[in-house]
């Protein structure tokens, strides 16, 4: 199988004074070309250690990460991250914070103009292309980010809870908005939440992961198309897998719910 | 998106009744400053009337017009500016880089700081004994002092300001494909200018101080010379004129630099 990100069996220690902690242990996963994969588990399942490690911002203790089957060894513009503070440079403003990769990338200034201006539109920052990240909602910030990573063009997205730190009813808007953009401009997209709904209502596919160690517990597929508005929000079919991703995270016992079916006496099993 | 810009056209408009009471609070604040400063010289009148040792403030002001008008305030004025500016240009000059090298390299900071840390305990005055027997009695020590003075500040502080840059903001910058030099230049730089520009404003005022000192000691001209000769002329009048140009020289270059940091950091948010 040719995935477009592969995790092969990856452990992530780290020190703890005398003490090492495992983060990650045994994670294996693929993620094929325009997937939307969604993970979800509580706090310290290394979640967000899975996505440094894809991003290239730390290194696994043993096991490795392949994009286009090439190991990960670094961070690169093929890879696009989307922080969960932001991260915007407050010093530029919209533009020129979308600009800044490209400016890396040596982009002549007539196309990157053209380019940055292109996405400060796909995400409706049109007016705010001038004002500095202090004058922005949060909302709009983590827009002007999604514009940046956006812009120089990765095949992948990797996003660590990015709506985490906004208000409810910003964060619905900004849910539809993103399937919005990636429905016109298809990327590879792994999104990390502890929010079951976020989750369920954004993926392809959600992995569901565990803590201590870090791991893969469930992985529940989405067979539902997009694009997905609030009537899908409100639908059974969404309930129902919300209730199973939601059992999944909330009730996690065993290694893996996987193991857990296998090693349970058939009377007890769900039908 | 309706949603949105209702929110944004709200806050513009708290933002400019903001405006509009912030803009009214300077001029009842100019007000009092002025009324603030008119009851100190009112003060000092009565308390020189009424017997105590001091010139009155038309006695001072007269010999401001004299010392004017025979041009030795102004060589005086210009040989103290002199001083003061290549002492403390000299010392940022330095300092920015140092602090860039200790702040940026582990191996910079082991070898720079023991060095910065001993001299901070030492006074930059104790040092004016040393620098006359090496440097003689001419500009060199007077300058090296306040070099000395200028630098200290300055460099802790830029140190501070590149240790304490946002990880994430690195890690953005990274994830977009910059490299260390791109990091450097467009992160560490701009994100420590604020604490460089509170290090250059408390190296002035130390520059500051520390040239009336030098001049104390061997001078032939500059503000703390000829207070320094007043004294044994029992000449109050002119002691003050040079303590007041001393206050409103340093003040202005005080403002100046204020100026200059709020053009230079306005992208920050201040809460």
């Amino acid at each position: 199988m040719n995935a477009k990100i592969s995790v092969r069996d990856v452990r992530k220690e780290f020190a703890l004074g005398k003490e090492s902690f495992t983060a990650l242990d045994g994670v294996s996963l693929d993620i094929a070309d325009n997937e939307f994969l969604t993970v979800v588990g509580p706090s310290g399942c290394g979640k967000s250690t899975l996505m440094n490690i894809l991003a290239g911002l730390e290194q696994p203790t043993s096991g490795e990460a392949l994009v286009d089957g090439a190991r990960v060894s670094g961070p690169g513009p093929d890879r696009g991250v989307i922080f969960q503070q932001y991260a915007l440079f407050p010093w530029l403003t919209v533009r020129q914070n979308v600009e800044f990769g490209l400016k890396t990338a040596k982009v002549p200034k007539g196309e990157r103009r053209a380019r940055a201006q292109h996405f400060i539109d796909v995400v409706g920052l049109s007016d705010f292309a001038e004002a500095l990240p202090k004058m922005l909602s949060g909302g709009m910030r983590q827009r002007c980010a999604i514009a940046r990573a956006y812009a120089v063009n990765p095949s992948i997205l990797l996003m660590d809870e990015p709506f985490g730190a906004l208000d409810a009813l910003t964060r619905v808007k900004l849910q539809e908005q993103l399937l919005d953009t990636w429905s016109r401009e298809q990327r590879t997209v792994m999104f990390i939440t502890h929010d079951v709904d976020e989750a369920v209502f954004l993926a392809n596919r959600v992995v569901v992961m565990a803590a201590r160690p870090g791991r893969i517990y469930d992985v529940i597929d989405v067979d539902l198309p997009y694009p997905r508005t609030e009537e899908f929000r409100l639908s059974t079919e969404f309930a129902e897998l919300r209730n199973r991703v939601w059992h999944s995270v909330y009730h996690q016992d065993g290694r893996s719910a996987a193991d857990h079916r296998t090693t349970r006496s058939p009377e007890h099993a769900t039908p | 998106m309706a949603v949105i810009s209702d929110r944004t056209a709200g806050s513009a408009r708290r933002n400019r009744t903001a405006q509009a009471s912030r803009a009214r609070a300077p001029r009842a604040s100019l007000v009092l400053n002025l009324a603030s400063v008119a009851f100190g010289i009112a003060l000092w009148w009565v308390l020189a009337v009424a017997g105590l040792k001091l010139p009155t403030p038309p006695e001072v002001v007269s010999r401001a017009v004299t010392l004017i008008g025979d041009g030795t305030l102004g060589k005086d004025v210009a040989a103290s500016l002199t001083r003061v500016l290549a002492g403390f240009a000299l010392g940022t000059a330095a300092a920015i880089p140092v602090g860039f090298l200790m702040g940026w390299y582990a191996t910079g900071r082991a070898i720079v700081e023991p060095w910065i840390q001993f001299f901070r305990t030492v006074p930059p005055l104790a040092i004016i004994p040393l620098a006359i027997v090496l440097m003689g009695i001419g500009e060199a020590p007077k300058i090296f002092v306040i070099f000395l003075a200028a630098f200290l500040a300055c460099v802790i502080s830029t140190f501070q300001g590149v240790v304490d840059v946002d990880r994430t903001l690195i890690n953005a910058a990274r994830v977009l494909g910059t490299g260390d030099a791109g990091i450097f230049a467009r992160v560490v730089v701009p994100a420590s200018t604020p604490f460089i520009l509170v290090g250059m404003r408390v190296g002035l005022g130390s520059s500051w101080a520390t040239l009336v000192a030098a001049e104390l000691i061997a001078a032939q001209e500059g503000l703390g010379y000829r207070m320094q000769s007043a004294q044994l002329f029992y000449d109050l009048p002119t002691i003050f004129v040079g303590l007041i140009s001393i206050g409103i020289l340093g003040l202005l270059m005080d403002r100046l630099l204020l100026l200059a940091e709020r053009r230079l950091t306005g992208w920050q948010e201040r809460r």
